[in-house]
């Protein structure tokens, strides 16, 4: 199903096209907001608001302000980011940055089956480690240019092209 | 083009990290440019794959849990609480507002509820003129595929003595034996009276009932007969209903020979 389709299915708000975005997106908003958590209890809370709050503010989302998928990502990485302010941490974005999601894999080995996680691991593998981080804190983390550039230590003016060849090698790992 | 590609700002649309007014930017530039937007399709695929790939399992109750909250929130009832030290007129102002609101969701009901008949009245309508324009398609399809059949031989009957405008053809399909009449162009049969279609052998003079024609309008006109091989002629004559043991030749409305 492509955005579009299930965008429509969704404005009727039928239990079918929850479904359908549920099915579509929980394990990729699940992936980042555990990157940011690190707790899978509190994850699944977290994520539970997360569609919660997707379904009652569907009506605010329209295409002219980007990708859907954008869009809930944004509104996962907020919740889980208020999440960990709640919790105590002030400066959240620095407590993040000793993490990334490869560890997830690390930890986690015996809750995804065998294949599964060979499979991830190669997937992963293939990435440069610089590329881990900048997909980690642009992607995952919601880390503006200045913050990663000040964060990994590369001139400002070269983050948006670091990150566009590490996506490209990550396209190009999807098309093998 | 490639320039743009390659300067980073797609990935970064995708990641949500541009302003306001560079979102607005890249959409005027996905929508002029097929390779704009099939590279954000791109990129987009690259890291929803992933963070699946690094998500955690997750637990299938989580699913019926967000179900749950979400029939929560939209369906419950939130009851009115007068706040302590207000005067009491608001508990009586909110009370009002409560059976005002209450007695516009019961009009509202209803409507939708008359609503909801007409609908369903409306519906069943449409439904029982769907199956009858299927049914009279199909017999039009019948009809079609009997004049269509490139092995059947028409035969024409002409109009006699009492209906000289009137007009049969019948249809003898030679490798199956079978018989069919086409019957529009016969008068509508006076009330009690039905056409009987005869199969005729001229020496000596056989007439052999091959069908009564009941209903007139039923398939459009077209009917199957009973079998008989090596009929000469055929020939419809008006009959009382249920028909006759033998034609009655005053009434003949049309005959013609193989």
């Amino acid at each position: 199903m492509t955005q579009e389709e299930l965008l429509e299915q969704i404005y009727k708000k039928d239990s079918k096209a929850f479904t359908a975005l549920y099915d579509m997106y929980s394990k990729s908003l699940y992936g980042v907001i555990y990157n940011l958590l690190k707790d899978k209890e509190e994850s699944e809370d977290v994520l539970q608001d997360v569609f919660v709050k997707i379904w009652k503010n569907i009506d605010t989302y329209n295409e002219g302000k980007g990708r859907f998928f954008t869009w809930i990502v944004n509104i996962a990485r907020n919740a889980s980011i208020d999440r960990l302010r709640s919790k105590g941490h002030n400066n959240s974005k620095k407590n993040l940055s000793a993490d990334n999601f490869v560890h997830i894999l690390d930890h986690n080995t015996s809750a995804i089956n065998k294949i599964d996680a060979i499979g991830i691991r190669e997937f992963i593998n293939k990435l440069k480690p610089k590329c881990i981080r900048l997909i980690d804190l642009l992607f995952f983390k919601g880390y503006t240019q200045q913050e990663a550039s000040d964060e990994l230590e590369i001139p400002l003016g070269t983050v948006k092209t670091q990150n566009r060849n590490c996506i490209g090698e990550l396209r190009n790992i999807l098309q093998e | 083009m490639e320039e743009y590609i390659a300067s980073g700002t797609l990935e970064f649309y995708v990641y949500g990290l541009l302003s306001e007014q560079e979102n607005i930017e890249v959409n005027e530039m996905a929508k002029k440019h097929e390779e704009v937007a099939a590279t954000i399709l791109s990129i987009e695929k690259a890291v929803i794959n992933l963070s699946y790939a690094v998500s955690p399992h997750l637990s299938a109750e989580n699913y019926e849990k967000i179900r749950q909250k979400l029939i929560e929130k939209h369906s419950s009832v939130v009851p009115l609480e007068p706040k302590r030290g207000m005067s009491q007129y608001i508990g009586w102002a909110a009370a009002v507002v409560f059976m005002l609101g209450f007695a516009y969701q019961y009009i509202k009901y209803n409507e939708a509820v008359e609503q909801v008949h007409g609908v369903t009245a409306q519906r069943s309508k449409f439904e029982s003129l769907l199956a009858d324009a299927k049914k009279r398609n199909a017999a039009h399809e019948q009809a079609l595929a009997v004049v269509r059949d490139t092995l059947n031989t028409p035969v024409k009957l002409d109009g006699q003595a009492v209906a000289p405008q009137a007009y049969a053809t019948v249809y003898v399909n030679k490798t199956e034996g079978e018989l069919y009449v086409d019957v529009a162009g016969l008068p509508k049969a006076p009330e009690g009276k039905v056409y009987q279609v005869w199969a005729l052998k001229l020496d000596p003079f056989t007439p052999t009932s091959i069908g009564v024609i009941d209903d007139q309008d039923a398939n459009s006109g077209v009917f199957k007969l009973e079998n008989n091989a090596g009929a000469q002629a055929f020939g419809i004559t008006l009959e009382p209903a249920g028909g006759s043991k033998s034609p009655t030749l005053e009434q003949l409305y049309t005959l013609g020979k193989v």
